[in-house]
C-alpha cells in the first residue's frame, strides 16, 4: 500500500545522481575554462565586461565603436568580479576589457600608493604584467564611495570618510561579501580612522536596489555605492568625501592585450576622450530608471556623440 | 582534482571552527533555518491538504496551485520581497516557504487520497464521527505520505537554504557568495560539500521517520502486499521527488 521503500531509492538516487553531476563539474579544474573559441581567430577582439550592469554599457560601447570600425567583436559579458576575470585577461583570453583605474591597480599590486587620477594611471602603466597594457583612460569615473543616507549625514554633520567618527550609534555596514576584505573595507575604516564598525551584512547585488533600500531602510548604515550610481542622487544618498585617498581614483580604461593594434587602439581612445563622467551617470541612469539594455544604451550615446 | 584536496583541507581547517562565521554555527544557522521554513511551510500546507484530502474536494484547484508555486523562481521571488520589506531574514523564509509548500501539500492530501475506502466507510459504520475519522484514521494512515512529502520539501530547502546569505549573514551560503566573489573556489567547494552532508543527514533522519510512522496495523500486512504489488507500482500515490531549485 505504501510506497516508502521505492520512495527511499529514488531519493537516494537522484542525490547520488546530483552529487555526481556537481562534483564532475567542479573537477575539471577552472570553471572559466572556455577551450580555444575565444582565443583561435586573429581578426575577432574578444570584449569582456564585469558582472556589473555600468560596466557592460561601457563594454558594449567598446564592442559598437569597434564594429563601426570593421572589426569583428566576440562578447564575453557579464564574467564576474575582478577576481574571476582577471586571470582570464592577463591569461591573453580577453582582449579589451572596460576597467577603473585605481581598482586594477590596487588588485596587481596591493602595496600601491594611489594618488591623483594622473598619478595612479602613471602607476597602473607600470603595475600591468607584460602583453597588457592600457589605452587612455577617460573622464568618466565610477569609484568605490562610503556612502550613507543624507539624513544620517545631516544629524552627525558627515562630510568626508574621517568624519564617521562623530557618529556615536552603532555602524553597520552593508555590500557584496568581497568588500569585508576589500583594501579599503571595514578593517581599513578602524586601522587608518579608529571608527569602529558593529557588524558586516552581505548584500549581494553590487550596490544595487537592495543595497539601497537597506541603506534608506535604516537596517544598514555604511553602504559602498559607486559614485556613478543615479541612486544617490535619486535616494537621497551622500558619498562622503575621500580627502585621504582610501579609494584610489577609478577613472574608466580599457586595458587591451597585444591583439588591440593600433587602429582599434585609437578607436578605444577616441571613446574615452568623448566619455564624461556625467555622461557615465547618465547611460547608468538609463539602465536603472529606464531599463533600457545595454545595446540600446550604447548605441543611442554613440550616436549622440557622433565619434564615427 | 586538486580542488576537491583544497576544498577538503578547507572543511578541516581549525581556523574555520572559531570566530563569528566558525563553520558549526553556519551549519546550525542553516538547519534551524530549514526546520523553521519546513514548520511555516507545514502550518499553512497540511490543514489545506488535509481538508482536500478528507473531503475530496478542491483538488484540481491544489494541484494547480501548487504547480504553479513551483514554478517561481526562488531567487527572483527573494529578491522581490526583500525589496519590499528590506533586507534580513524575512524575504528568504517567504521565498523558501513558497518553495516548501507545494511537496507537502501533495503528501498531505495524496496520504489520505491512498486510504482504502473501505477502511473509511468501516470507521463511519462503526458510528465514528467525522472528527474522529480524521485523527484516528486518515492521519495516522496518511502519515508516511505525509513525512514523504516533508522529505522531499525539506531536500530542497536545505539545498536552496544557500539564498539567504544574497541579503543576510546567514547560512552555509555564505561560504558559496563570497568564495565565488573572491575566487577563493576551495571555500566554495567546501560549503557545497557541507550543504550536501546535511541534506543527506536530513534524508536520513525522515527515511528513518517514516518508516517509524507506519502504523502497526499497516506494517504487519505491508510485507506480504508489497511483495505482491511490487511489480506493478500504482501511479499517483507518492508525492513526486523533485530536485531543489539551483
Amino acid at each position: 500500500m505504501f510506497t516508502v521503500k521505492r520512495g527511499r531509492l529514488a531519493a537516494i538516487a537522484a542525490v547520488a545522481v546530483g552529487a555526481v553531476v556537481a562534483l564532475a563539474g567542479c573537477a575539471s579544474g577552472d570553471p572559466l575554462e572556455r577551450g580555444s573559441t575565444t582565443s583561435g581567430d586573429s581578426k575577432t577582439l574578444v570584449v569582456g565586461s564585469q558582472d556589473y550592469y555600468s560596466n557592460e554599457i561601457v563594454a558594449e560601447i567598446y564592442a559598437q565603436a569597434l564594429e563601426a570600425n570593421g572589426v569583428t567583436v566576440d562578447r564575453q559579458f557579464r564574467i564576474g568580479q575582478r577576481e574571476v576575470y582577471l586571470p582570464d585577461i592577463t591569461g591573453g583570453k580577453i582582449d579589451v576589457f572596460p576597467e577603473y583605474t585605481g581598482s586594477l591597480l590596487q588588485a596587481l599590486d596591493k602595496e600601491a600608493a594611489g594618488g591623483t587620477a594622473d598619478e595612479t594611471y602613471a602607476e597602473l602603466v607600470t603595475a600591468l604584467p607584460s602583453g597588457l597594457r592600457v589605452l587612455d583612460q577617460a573622464a568618466a569615473t565610477d569609484q568605490n564611495s562610503w556612502t550613507v543616507t543624507e539624513a544620517f549625514a545631516k544629524k552627525y554633520n558627515l562630510t568626508d570618510i574621517a568624519s564617521l567618527k562623530n557618529v556615536t550609534e552603532p555602524i553597520t555596514v552593508g555590500g557584496n561579501s568581497e568588500l569585508e576584505t576589500r583594501p579599503y573595507g571595514p578593517a581599513a575604516l578602524k586601522e587608518k580612522y579608529g571608527i569602529e564598525t558593529v557588524g558586516f551584512k552581505p548584500v549581494e547585488d553590487g550596490g544595487g536596489p537592495l543595497t539601497v533600500k537597506a541603506l534608506v531602510d535604516g537596517d544598514i548604515q555604511l553602504a559602498n555605492i559607486y559614485t556613478a550610481s543615479p541612486n544617490i542622487k535619486s535616494d537621497n544618498l551622500v558619498a562622503l568625501t575621500d580627502p585621504d585617498g582610501v579609494f584610489f581614483p577609478d577613472n574608466v580604461v580599457p586595458v587591451v592585450s597585444k591583439k588591440v593594434d593600433d587602429t582599434a587602439a585609437a578607436v578605444l581612445n577616441k571613446v574615452s576622450a568623448a566619455l564624461s563622467a556625467e555622461d557615465l551617470v547618465s547611460l547608468n541612469s538609463e539602465s536603472v530608471n529606464d531599463q533600457k539594455s545595454a545595446k540600446a544604451i550604447a548605441a543611442g550615446w554613440l550616436k549622440q556623440a557622433n565619434l564615427f | 582534482m586538486n580542488i576537491f584536496a583544497d576544498a577538503l583541507n578547507w572543511i578541516l581547517d581549525p581556523a574555520n571552527y572559531a570566530g563569528p562565521g566558525a563553520i558549526p554555527v553556519r551549519a546550525l544557522e542553516h538547519l534551524g533555518f530549514t526546520f523553521l521554513t519546513l514548520l511555516l511551510a507545514s502550518a499553512i500546507a497540511i490543514p489545506f491538504g488535509f481538508a482536500i484530502g478528507h473531503s475530496g474536494r478542491g483538488r484540481g484547484l491544489a494541484v494547480a496551485t501548487s504547480g504553479g508555486l513551483r514554478a517561481i523562481p526562488t531567487l527572483g521571488l527573494l529578491t522581490l520581497v526583500a525589496l519590499w520589506i528590506g533586507i534580513g531574514l524575512g524575504a528568504p523564509y517567504v521565498a523558501l516557504t513558497v518553495l516548501a509548500i507545494p511537496p507537502i501539500l501533495a503528501g498531505a492530501y495524496t496520504g489520505f487520497e491512498a486510504i482504502d475506502r473501505g477502511a473509511i466507510d468501516a470507521a463511519r459504520a462503526v458510528g465514528m464521527s467525522e472528527v474522529q475519522i480524521l485523527t484516528q484514521v486518515e492521519i495516522p494512515l496518511g502519515l508516511p505520505l505525509l513525512i514523504g512529502g516533508l522529505r522531499s520539501a525539506a531536500l530542497q530547502v536545505v539545498a536552496t537554504a544557500t539564498l539567504a546569505a544574497y541579503v543576510a549573514d546567514f547560512g552555509l551560503g555564505r561560504y558559496l557568495f563570497s568564495g565565488l566573489k573572491t575566487r577563493d573556489y576551495a571555500q566554495m567547494l567546501g560549503g557545497s560539500i557541507l550543504v550536501i552532508l546535511l541534506a543527506l543527514a536530513l534524508e536520513a533522519v525522515f527515511a528513518t521517520l517514516q518508516r517509524i510512522v507506519v502504523p502497526r496495523g499497516v506494517a504487519s500486512t505491508r510485507l506480504p502486499v508489497d511483495r505482491a504489488r511490487s511489480a506493478r507500482p500504482r501511479p499517483g500515490m507518492e508525492p513526486a521527488i523533485t530536485k531543489g531549485n539551483p
